[in-house]
């Protein structure tokens, strides 16, 4: 992974310096709240309900197992020895205390870690595939120009105060995993006809309050161009999006109101200016990046393992924790293992700080002491040997980390809900709960098979319902909690934004209406037809019956209320 | 209008004073203050050779200044004219100046003071340095100057000239 220099540990030294400084002149009175709210935001710090909450940065979602230790020994002492992992990398601390947050980023610092951009209208902390590097398919790795990407960014001075915020990925190919098209700038790695490698770049996409999918700005983009390119896609931004409306602010609005042709010529002319200028990138820039990403030194093994396929045929719980929670890697031997953060009755995307030691444990015991955080609010470890993925099962499974349901119906992907954010209207986490009590079974739960279930608190969609295959929405209907439910969103190559299926529904009533959805799934699939596929082939609308075991004509008021 | 402002790196006595139109004032009857002024991007385009002959026959100096939604190509031919150009922040979140700088001096080669004005809080200097601002209308600019310098350096090119890290002498070599 990316090892940081003197100019990197500065610049993270200088921002705890200065975000030091303006902590004591808020706490001193000298800046109000308004003042102050931008400042914070860039370094992470929220106010919601309870109390402030700290995000801090994992770019791309890498780290180490040290770095892992860090925050483990931060949720201990400034929390209350709960963290939370986000759908976008990062780590969260819900019970920080302001006065401290200096303390934490200078903690944070020594390993060279930190908050920037993590919040706030700035270009956000970069995502990409959670097993970029290892995935056996991709046309290239992605994580070195994530990081050539993450330097632009940061601090870059034209674009400290962007109409909303920004969100970038980057996406190794052929398949989207990092979901590029539901981000307002995406970069998707591809070679042209001679075989040169550059990015298909989307832009215009973003969930939140109105859902859209990102479109291709530009088909193919050389490689060297990358930061000229998105200079240019900034300044436009920066200048033409709309600052009057929050709700209207985001690049997905700009791109639908001008159209996409019209953002691309905008585009276009910029770059001319840019274009092969100063910030073009060099071969040896890219070289001396890449080198950070040099694979591990893996061990020539046979492609087979017969410890391993002995432990799997006669361990029936093992084989079935192989089967969802660990991924083909590219190196013969090897494995990619997810470690699920979502066992029954915990809170999706939750760890204990002696879950974080345990797990930093493992990446050193088992996979070179790296690990990356995913989209999907769990932890991978990319490189373990197939010889030893019975003994991390074992351990895994002390610490907590075994549940065997990654992309099972219960690994849900949730925000923290109403439980924590001043924004919500519900309160997802008692429901993710409720849900999964439901599907505890682990039989029914493998003969359901691949589900994407996602929850957000509220219409900013943190928990990405929209794309979830089940899709739930908290709605405050006068003052009442209750939730709606979408069908048939996906993120990758295939993404879709889901469809309301019809009215909202109390909170108790919403796991046995998942439950007769999935039943209606079970009796209608096609042999090993996924829950997403049969969706698609006879339609959302045919579960909505289903759902509610009741006929509903009459939804359209309701709808327009929830997409706000 | 503040007394004192940061230009370069030291603070200065203020010697302009901005014109601002009222709701409804026309550009062609806004009273000029007296001494050298600022001047919105709609007084320069209606009283242009005014202005300039104000200059030639009192010795006052000229100004512009542009709100978040003026487009700095409208000024490229007339660059010459101003001895100071002003680019007015409504509010510390509308970072459109930011872009309007770095037009004028990496686009239109503007070389001249350029003066930020409006609300221009101390923790925005170094950036507003690094997209090509050379003075500052800062609140408490004894205190804030000290903030122009809250990084030591910078990944990114931007209008100040920097090099991008990447192309710097220096920057180390490859990674064994």
């Amino acid at each position: 992974m990316y090892t940081y220099n003197d100019t990197d540990r500065r610049l993270v030294a200088e921002r705890v310096a200065q975000y030091r400084d303006q902590t004591r002149r808020y706490l001193a009175g000298e800046l109000n709240e308004d003042q102050f709210r931008p400042l914070r935001l860039h370094n992470g710090l929220y106010f919601q309900r309870h109390n402030p909450m700290l995000r801090i940065a994992i770019p791309y979602g890498q780290v180490s197992a040290p770095q892992m230790r860090l925050l483990a020994r931060i949720t201990r002492a400034y929390d209350r020895g709960v963290g939370h992992f986000s759908t976008r990398h990062n780590f969260q601390l819900n019970w920080v205390r302001v006065d401290q947050v200096p303390d934490i980023l200078a903690e944070l610092a020594r390993l060279d870690m930190h908050a920037i951009q993590s919040s706030g209208s700035c270009i956000r902390v970069v995502t990409t595939d959670p097993l970029a590097g290892v995935a056996p398919d991709q046309i290239a790795d992605p994580r070195p120009w994530a990081e050539i990407f993450r330097q632009w960014s940061t601090l870059h001075p034209e674009f400290v105060a962007l109409p909303r915020k920004f969100k970038v990925a980057f996406a190794g190919g052929p398949d989207d995993a990092a979901s590029v098209r539901t981000h307002d700038l995406g970069f998707e790695l591809v070679r042209d006809d001679h075989g040169r490698l550059g990015f298909r770049v989307w832009a215009g996409g973003g969930l939140g309050r109105t859902p859209i999918l990102g479109q291709v700005v530009r088909d193919f983009l050389p490689w060297r161009d990358l930061l000229t390119y998105a200079e240019a896609l900034l300044r436009v931004y920066n200048l033409n999006g709309r600052r009057d409306n929050a709700f209207k602010s985001r690049i997905k609005i700009l791109v639908q109101s001008v159209g996409i042709e019209a953002m691309r010529r905008l585009v276009e002319s910029e770059w001319r200016h840019l274009r092969d200028g100063i910030q073009t990138l060099t071969d040896a820039e890219v070289e001396r990046i890449a080198a950070h990403f040099a694979p591990p030194d893996y061990e020539l093994l046979p492609r087979l393992d017969s410890r391993f396929e002995f432990s799997r045929r006669f361990d029936k719980e093992f084989a079935a924790w192989v089967r969802t929670n660990t991924h083909a890697h590219r190196q013969p031997g090897y494995a990619a293992v997810t470690l699920s953060l979502k066992a029954p009755g915990r809170a999706p995307g939750d760890a204990t700080a002696g879950q974080l030691d345990s797990v930093a444990d493992l990446a050193e015991r088992f996979a070179f002491g790296e690990l990356r955080t995913a989209q999907t609010q769990n932890l991978i470890l990319p490189d373990v040997r197939k010889r030893d993925l019975y003994n991390l099962w074992q351990e895994a499974k002390k610490a907590g980390l075994a549940t065997p349901n990654v992309s099972l119906l219960t690994d849900i992907v949730s925000c923290p809900g109403g439980d924590f954010c001043a924004l919500a209207n519900a309160r997802s986490l008692p429901l993710a709960a409720a849900v999964q009590a439901r599907f505890a079974d682990r039989a029914v739960l493998a003969d359901i098979g691949e589900v994407r279930l996602n929850i957000s608190g509220c219409v900013n969609a943190c928990g990405h319902h929209h794309v979830g295959a089940i899709g739930i929405l908290g709605v405050d209907k006068n003052g009442e909690e209750r939730y709606q439910i979408t069908l048939g969103g996906a993120t990758g190559q295939q993404a879709a934004i889901g469809s309301i299926i019809g009215p909202s529904l109390p909170a108790a009533e919403v796991p046995a209406a998942v439950e007769r959805i999935v039943e209606h799934y079970r009796s209608c699939r096609r042999p090993k037809e996924r829950f997403i596929d049969t969706i698609r082939r006879i339609g959302a609308k045919s579960f909505a019956s289903a759902a509610y075991a009741r006929d509903f004509p009459n939804f359209e008021n309701e709808r327009e209320a929830a997409n706000g | 209008m503040a007394k004192t402002l940061i230009k370069g790196d030291s603070v200065v006595a203020n010697e302009w004073k901005v014109l601002r139109l009222a709701e409804g004032e026309s550009p062609e009857a806004a009273k000029l203050p007296f001494g050298n002024v600022l001047v919105p991007l709609a007084v320069w385009r209606a009283r242009k050779w005014d202005l300039v002959r104000r200059h030639w026959d009192q010795g006052h100096l000229l100004g512009i200044w542009l709100g978040p939604k003026d487009d700095p190509a409208q000024l490229a031919a007339d660059l010459a004219h101003f001895s100071a150009i002003g680019v007015h922040f409504p509010l510390a979140g509308d970072g459109r100046g930011y872009s309007i700088a770095t037009l004028l001096r990496t686009r239109y080669g503007y070389t001249g003071e350029l003066r930020a004005i409006g609300a221009v809080g101390r923790d925005y200097l170094h950036f507003l340095r690094r997209v090509g601002f050379d003075a500052f209308e800062v609140n408490d600019p004894e205190s804030a100057i000290d903030s122009l310098d809250d990084f030591s350096d910078a990944y990114q090119t931007a209008a100040d000239g920097r090099l991008p890290w990447f192309r710097r002498a220096g920057a180390p070599a490859l990674a064994a």
